[in-house]
């Protein structure tokens, strides 16, 4: 780990294909602040995401990373940090990829804590296959899949994760980007699973939940001296119908990552070319 | 008189079929003696018929057979289930104490023991141990000394307190008495022991272990019948070396999971039965198109759907060989033994690290729930290499550049294997992909790099072929006019219908192929025979089918799909009705 590591050395040569003004690139780069804010260089740091345009983020930044398969980035992330411990690991995902196909996944990477930290784009909409609803979408949302509105809730998923037994449960706006990197900076020095829900708006396909609608709904809780520990403040506002919040909801301090409490010490790469020496010990259980 | 004795207990699931079964096994094992074992099972906890069948003796066993001499019958059905192996001389040991038998006789020829499990039980201490009583009294039927009981008991139920395992001892020991004294039994079973040590397991286990001298360090998976015992053999054990086992949500997770373990560097494995190779799909393309190295066992069992869960099959051989959407490389290896299980799992990984590909590690029921005896140093651990391919690290990335200095994992090089490096190394930073990329691992849909990645990927399987020895295993005569040609588990059952086929003066050259992929290289065997039969667990034919299409020779098939595995009598009946149909139609033909 160098320690003038710069948030533009986890950027890639590679072009963003995201639209002019997507929330994904304010998402993205206050990941790459909160990364070399907490000391990690890019290879130290392992990627993972899934399919969308919440996908396409390990090819922009610079860092070990695999895109995966629609929904279950949460496994593949869950594998690296149990492989190597010592790994920085970010998984990205998006509302549909994280909420929709990789619910089930999401709430048992949730139970389980593995240290890392889960950044979800939440658009509230299907980009990249071209404006269909997605699990977060509002009641009635007109899409081309829902022409006359949805018939179906939304999930919340914070109140997912609480329920789940998260142990760090924050929302953020990509638009608002210093205090978007600090909640993901918190997430990452966070010890277990750090959940953060970024509203990311889609330009292109979403007009109700735009960066305007954000701006002047989203409530900080920096500013109404909102205790992180108290876990049933932290209830009252995930459960609240009425108002949306930004900033660390939840979090409990006495978390401990699960590869810890695994008891994994280091990487499980270096296995030398023989096997190991008391095998026939293994053997002789069989007696 | 047989040489082979074959033992069995049944009775309702619940009963302690399994233990008591177990307790013998081993107790023959460690008297010197072989041990073949199989389960006859139903897919519920509690009730329902099973039944756990040994087959011991002096000389090396592999397969069942379609024989029982000695039966212990906890309940009527287990007679009737069993009625078509029991013969003249048969002993059936039972408690007509018991309501359910007390109808019951013994049928014409065979000696009816009725011996008051459960009275003799409560003598020694307790109903419960009513299993080892009929136990005690099979040894005195077959002439085993009841001491060899001691040290299984002491293994079984040592941890319980030495008051239990002297209850045990003693009702093995009344059991046995009872025989003595209440029957004049004149049977020639006699089961002599040697000075042999020998190690009892099954296939499951022999994987697990195999994975742990292999090196693998991470597992996970999702609990589903038969692949199960792997999962639970490397819980605790793999700790040891600082692996871990995760018990995943679901396939999906499990495999995703093995994935990521994978390209952080540890050996990975997950293991399923066809149901949930099912669910793996979706992801073993990804892990081809990423080149990252995976070991995924499929435990086959009935199917399709759910099919029969606690039955043998081998039905997943179109799947592992062309399963997922796309064209994947990969290798595919079958284990044909319960020992091999443990030597192909080791090969498994050096495989898949090596080309940098999937590798399905393909068993069957038969193989997961039977147990053999080995000499252990079957596994002769000095023998098990760990090849990790082409791993560089901080030192070789510069090697392994491009013309801007970018690390390439996915260089098309000659031999198409790339540079592989592990997360952490200063300088190998990269993108991984499933969607086509070029030889930094970055998208792209350029036809030239699209065709370049896609023969780099197809260029490793062929190195492969050029390196890696493919041969079978090879067994009979090498110059007889028939060739059998199988796979999986029947190579057991098929060596020994070789000696029955013998006794009729049938001599057949066999050939057990543990690599499942086109297989040009046995044209020269097919074509020195004049029939070639192809024998596997499933209705269609599987492996025939992609013989016949490399070989373009047409085989004859024998194949079997009742849910129970192939006996070794009954495979030399099926052979020889093949050979002598084929004979006939000659006849015709002329």
């Amino acid at each position: 780990m160098s320690s003038n590591v710069r948030f533009t050395d986890f950027k890639s040569d590679a072009q963003p294909t995201w639209c002019p003004g997507c929330g994904d690139f304010g998402t993205m780069n206050g990941m790459m602040k909160a990364l070399a804010e907490t000391g990690n260089d890019p290879d130290n740091t392992f990627v993972v995401a899934g399919i969308g345009c919440s996908g396409k983020i390990g090819t922009y930044m610079h860092s070990y990373a695999l895109h995966g398969v629609h929904g279950r980035a949460l496994p593949v992330g869950t594998g690296v940090k149990m492989a190597n411990p010592e790994l920085e690991v970010m998984v990205a995902g998006g509302d549909g990829d994280g909420y929709s196909i990789g619910a089930g996944h999401f709430v048992h990477a949730v139970r389980r804590n593995v240290d890392m930290t889960y950044v979800v784009m939440d658009n509230r909409i299907y980009g990249l296959t071209k404006g269909q609803f997605s699990p977060t979408s509002r009641e009635d949302f007109e899409t081309s899949t829902s022409p006359d509105g949805t018939n179906q809730q939304p999930v919340n998923p914070l109140a997912l994760a609480l329920a789940a037994g998260g142990t760090f449960i924050a929302q953020s706006f990509s638009s608002d980007a210093q205090r978007h990197a600090e909640i993901v900076q918190k997430a990452i020095e966070h010890d277990g699973f750090g959940f953060v829900n970024v509203f990311s708006p889609c330009v292109t396909f979403n007009d109700v939940d735009t960066y305007d609608y954000f701006r002047d709904s989203l409530v900080d809780l920096g500013e109404e001296d909102h205790d992180p520990s108290d876990y049933d403040a932290a209830k009252d506002k995930i459960m609240d119908r009425d108002k949306e919040y930004q900033g660390v909801i939840y979090q409990d301090d006495s978390s401990v990552g699960f590869e810890q409490r695994e008891g994994i010490e280091g990487p499980m790469n270096d296995i030398g070319d023989e096997p190991p020496e008391d095998m026939m010990d293994l053997v002789r259980e069989f007696y | 008189m047989p040489e082979d004795l074959n033992w069995a207990i049944g009775g309702e699931a619940g009963d302690g079929i399994d233990s008591t079964g177990k307790i013998f096994a081993q107790a023959l094992s460690r008297a010197g003696r072989h041990v073949f074992t199989s389960k006859d099972f139903a897919s519920r906890i509690r009730g329902g018929y099973t039944a756990y069948k040994i087959r011991t003796s002096v000389d090396r066993v592999e397969s069942v057979v379609d024989r029982l001499d000695i039966l212990i019958a906890l309940t009527q059905r287990t007679v009737d289930e069993n009625m078509d192996e029991l013969h003249e001389g048969s002993v059936i040991i039972y408690d007509g104490e018991r309501t359910m038998m007390s109808d019951f006789e013994a049928p014409e020829g065979m000696i009816g023991l009725d011996v008051p499990l459960k009275g003799l039980a409560e003598e020694a201490g307790g109903a419960i141990v009513r299993n080892i009583v009929a136990l005690g009294a099979a040894c005195e039927v077959g002439d085993f000394p009841i001491e060899n009981l001691d040290e299984a008991l002491q293994k079984r139920f040592g941890d319980k307190g030495s008051s239990i395992v002297d209850t045990n001892k003693k009702a093995a020991r009344l059991g046995a008495e009872y025989v003595r004294e209440e029957y004049d039994l004149d049977t020639d079973y006699n089961m002599e022991t040697t000075d042999e040590d020998y190690v009892l397991l099954n296939g499951d286990e022999a994987i697990g272990m195999g994975a742990l001298a292999a090196g693998c360090r991470f597992y996970a998976g999702y609990p589903i019948t038969p692949a199960t015992d792997v999962m639970q053999y490397l819980v605790g054990r793999i700790d040891r070396y600082g692996g871990k086992v995760v018990q995943a949500e679901d396939e999906l997770s499990a495999i995703n999971m093995a994935l990521g373990a994978a390209r952080a560097g540890a050996r990975s494995m997950t293991a399923t039965s066809g149901p949930g190779i099912d669910l793996m799909s979706e992801t073993f393309g990804l892990i081809a198109q990423t080149e990252t190295p995976l070991v995924i066992c499929d435990v086959m069992r009935s199917g399709p759907s759910t099919g029969m869960p606690t039955k043998q099959e081998q039905g997943d051989l179109n799947m592992t060989l062309y399963g997922g959407h796309g064209e994947i490389p990969r290798f595919v290896i079958a284990p044909t033994t319960v020992s091999e299980c443990f030597w192909k799992t080791v090969e498994a990984f050096n495989m898949a690290e090596k080309y940098q590909t999937p590798v399905y590690l393909v068993s069957d029921l038969a193989l997961a729930v039977s147990e053999q005896t080995f000499s252990p140093d079957t596994f002769d651990m000095s023998e098990v290499e760990i090849d990790r391919g082409n791993v560089v690290d901080a030192g070789g990335i510069e090697d392994n550049t491009n013309d801007q200095g970018q690390f390439t994992p996915h260089a098309a090089t000659e031999d198409g294997i790339s540079p592989r490096t592990f997360p952490g190394v200063e300088g190998g930073a990269h993108m991984t992909t499933g969607l086509e990329h070029d030889e930094l691992g970055r998208r792209t849909e350029d036809t030239e790099v699209r065709v370049e990645q896609v023969e780099k990927r197809e260029r490793k399987v062929q190195t492969a072929r050029e390196r890696e020895d493919w041969s079978p295993r090879e067994f009979g005569d090498p110059d007889a006019d028939t060739l059998v040609v199988s796979w999986g588990s029947n190579e057991g059952a098929i060596r020994e219908a070789m000696d029955f086929l013998e006794e009729d003066d049938i001599s057949i050259r066999f050939l057990s192929t543990p690599y499942i992929f086109p297989r040009a290289d046995l044209n020269e065997a097919f074509e020195q025979a004049d029939d070639v039969i192809v024998v596997e667990c499933n209705a269609t034919g599987q492996w025939a089918d992609v013989l016949e299409h490399d070989t373009l020779q047409r085989v004859k098939r024998i194949n079997k799909y009742t849910g129970v595995r192939f006996k070794a009598d009954e495979l030399a009946q099926r052979i020889k009705e093949e050979l002598g149909q084929a004979a006939a139609e000659e006849v015709e033909a002329e």
